[in-house]
């Protein structure tokens, strides 16, 4: 089964086009007001703001003064990108086969092109001297568990999530199935019930 | 300058330019050791070889969505035991990633290991490759070991060619593995064989792994490719399948062999991987239909970096079973293979090849020190009995030390009776014929029903020599015609009439009197 990229296409497709977001909770904030904007309170007003009304219309005295009235970013312009990546079909073949994923046609590798262009963004931020940061949890400390039995014994209950077993094993293919060849899978396409 | 060698498939451009050099091999191994412990690496399910079909698979092994990785701690202090065995640095924080690839053993996907950073970097691995022959003498080597890394074991696909399908079983699906990773600094199977053996015997003196490679707890792969000295490395290919210690030794030298051939030929070896099939000694090439494979390493988000401290660096206030201490670990380090040999060539006087034999068999150092420990006979002389009548015996019969039938007190009474001058060597050789046989008799009372002291009567033994003298008219005659050789064959006579009892000093000496 393939996964297209439907929902998030069409999102990426408006975010990408204009470089800044639309009236959008995501989006890429360039500026020092980013670190007052973190209180959780803050937060989850906007949210409720945003949810109830997304005209301009907010009551004054409403209005939590940390949050600025307009906004504070500022665009990032095209000579501060690096080159726009284009993605040549070889590696739409791979990521596909990769990933098991489907981008359908050539409107599917335009919105990758133009989601990697708003990544891009990321480049202009100076990381001299900082370790990247795999996960936020990187600080905390990692537990070891005692070397004791305490699992297993629950082939019934694991088998019996299979569809295909065979005296206490799982069956599967002779091998894996490889992907059919780029012409063939749109054919396929065509008739699946996706 | 000397021309090119017919046939040799030197480039053109080369003529005459250098000589021709030999080719040479050049060999990398990957070794997967799995982690001796009693639950996997992330979960705690039982490790256990041959068990029903997934039996021994919790939630988190058959990746069960909601399910997270907790990591084992024995299997960390046992990368950090091997790392520092092999001299390995041992990194104070490691990372762990997820290698993705699709296989139907592997059923999350991906594969957590420590690509980024691994446990232990840098280390060697001293070992001897014996030289057989007139020398006899042992000759020292060793491997740098680029780096050791924790990681999950995949489960295991058993091929049903009736049904065209796979069956998989999980139980092995998340065990932990270290995966050694060493440079090509080896030439040929021999070196790579003797390594394997030294890593193996360190990892059971460690017990950081049993090492049996047939029950798949030591997997090793061959990088193997062919240069000439001076040039750059050749193209190499990865044989796999390698089930046991001989056969990785044939497997490398046929692969060797083959690429030699190819190259010589004129070819270009390919890049691929090769399956050895030990009934054919041959490699054969595995169908690659992947191409390169692009693994897209990531982090692993759900483990956090393992921290590994000193004593001075742990934090104070922490919990002693959350802290793994890499200075106590490194005192509490057993005794390894290499100082057993020093030791037993210090204390004991043997030689170094006679060391390596002993520690090479489970169990024949125990045996050979209780035998010294109860015997009055000089352990160069135990040793002998040791390693060629002992051990000799047990191969033949494909037994381990644990099964002889004579115990170590049983072969100690024995030496005891030979160097007291009560029986002679051929006689103790009878005597230990019987011993085998687990009648329960004692050596003293073997000798005693089988009369097989020594002869003490000087002229009973001096009447035997002048009769075979006497019934070999011929033999006597080459001898003092100066054919010195035909006097053993009187002594063989002589022997075989006192059922090995007399003397053979004596034996002689009254023969060579009465033939002269």
């Amino acid at each position: 089964m393939y996964c297209t990229l439907g929902r998030i296409t069409s999102s990426l497709q408006c975010v990408a086009l204009y470089l800044r977001p639309v009236r959008h909770r995501c989006g890429v904030y360039v500026g020092p007001h980013v670190v007052e904007n973190r209180g959780g309170q803050n937060i989850t007003r906007h949210r409720k703001k945003h949810t109830t009304s997304l005209s301009q219309s907010q009551t004054p005295h409403h209005h939590n003064p940390k949050v600025p009235q307009t906004p504070t970013w500022e665009c990032v312009r095209e000579d501060q990108l690096p080159l726009p990546t284009k993605v040549p079909p070889d590696l739409v073949d791979k990521l596909e086969r990769l990933a098991l994923l489907d981008f359908r046609n050539q409107d599917g590798v335009d919105c990758l092109e133009k989601a990697i262009r708003f990544a891009d963004q990321l480049h202009v931020v100076n990381t001299d001297g900082v370790e990247p940061m795999a996960s936020v949890l990187e600080d905390r400390t990692l537990y070891l568990r005692d070397d004791r039995i305490e699992e297993g014994d629950c082939a019934e209950q694991l088998l019996g999530l299979a569809r295909n077993t065979l005296e206490g094993y799982y069956v599967a293919p002779p091998g894996n199935i490889p992907l059919p060849e780029r012409d063939e899978r749109e054919v396929l396409l065509k008739y699946s019930e996706m | 300058m000397s021309e090119e060698k017919a046939g040799n498939g030197h480039r053109p451009g080369r003529a005459g330019s250098r000589l021709s050099q030999e080719l040479v091999g050049v060999v990398g191994l990957e070794i997967h050791a799995q982690i001796h412990a009693s639950t996997k690496l992330f979960s705690g399910s039982q490790v256990r070889f041959s068990s029903p079909p997934n039996s021994l698979v919790s939630f988190f092994d058959a990746s069960l969505p909601g399910t997270l990785p907790v990591l084992n701690r024995r299997c960390v202090e046992a990368a950090v035991m091997t790392g520092l065995a092999l001299n390995c640095t041992i990194n104070k924080k490691s990372l762990f990633d997820r290698k993705h690839y699709f296989y139907a053993d592997l059923p999350a996907g991906y594969q957590i290991t420590q690509q980024r950073l691994p446990v232990a970097v840098d280390g060697r691995l001293s070992y001897g490759v014996l030289v057989d022959g007139s020398q006899n003498h042992v000759l020292e080597r060793s491997v740098r070991i680029k780096q050791i890394q924790l990681e999950q074991d995949s489960g295991k696909s058993l091929r049903d060619g009736h049904r065209s399908q796979t069956l998989i079983d999980l139980n092995r699906a998340g065990i932990g593995l270290m995966e050694l990773v060493m440079e090509p600094d080896m030439c040929c199977g021999e070196e790579a064989a003797a390594a394997v053996r030294e890593l193996q015997l360190i990892l059971q003196a460690l017990g950081t792994c049993q090492g049996n490679m047939s029950e798949g707890q030591l997997r090793v792969d061959a990088n193997v490719s062919v240069h000439r000295p001076g040039e750059p490395l050749g193209v190499r290919t990865e044989v796999k399948n390698i089930n046991s210690a001989r056969f990785l030794a044939r497997a490398i030298d046929y692969e060797l062999q083959r690429q030699m051939a190819v190259v010589e030929s004129g070819g270009t070896v390919v890049n691929e991987t090769r399956a050895f099939d030990f009934k054919s000694g041959q490699t054969i090439p595995m169908r690659d239909k992947e191409g390169l494979q692009d693994y897209r390493f990531m982090p692993e988000p759900n483990l956090p970096p393992l921290l590994l401290y000193d004593q001075q660096t742990a934090p104070m206030d922490a919990d002693p079973t959350q802290v793994i201490l890499i200075d106590q670990i490194q005192e509490q380090l057993p005794e390894l293979p290499r100082v057993t040999r020093e030791r037993l060539v210090k204390t004991y006087g043997i030689l170094p090849e006679h060391s390596f034999t002993l520690v090479n068999e489970d169990d024949l150092v125990d045996y050979f020190v209780s035998v010294v420990q109860r015997t009055k006979a000089e352990p160069r002389k135990v040793i002998g009995w040791v390693l060629k009548d002992l051990l000799g015996q047990l191969k033949q019969r494909c037994l381990s030390t644990a099964q002889s039938p004579i115990s170590p007190l049983a072969l100690a009474e024995l030496l005891d009776l030979l160097e007291a001058g009560r029986i002679s060597s051929p006689a103790a050789k009878l005597v230990f014929q019987e011993l085998w046989k687990g009648t329960g008799r004692s050596a003293e009372q073997i000798v005693e029903q089988q009369d097989l002291g020594v002869m003490r009567d000087h002229g009973e033994i001096e009447r035997i020599c002048q009769s075979v003298i006497d019934s070999h008219p011929e033999e006597v005659r080459a001898i003092r015609g100066g054919n010195r050789n035909v006097l053993n064959k009187l002594m063989g006579r002589v022997m075989k009439q006192t059922k090995g009892r007399a003397d053979p000093l004596l034996v002689r000496t009254l023969l060579e009197e009465k033939t002269s």
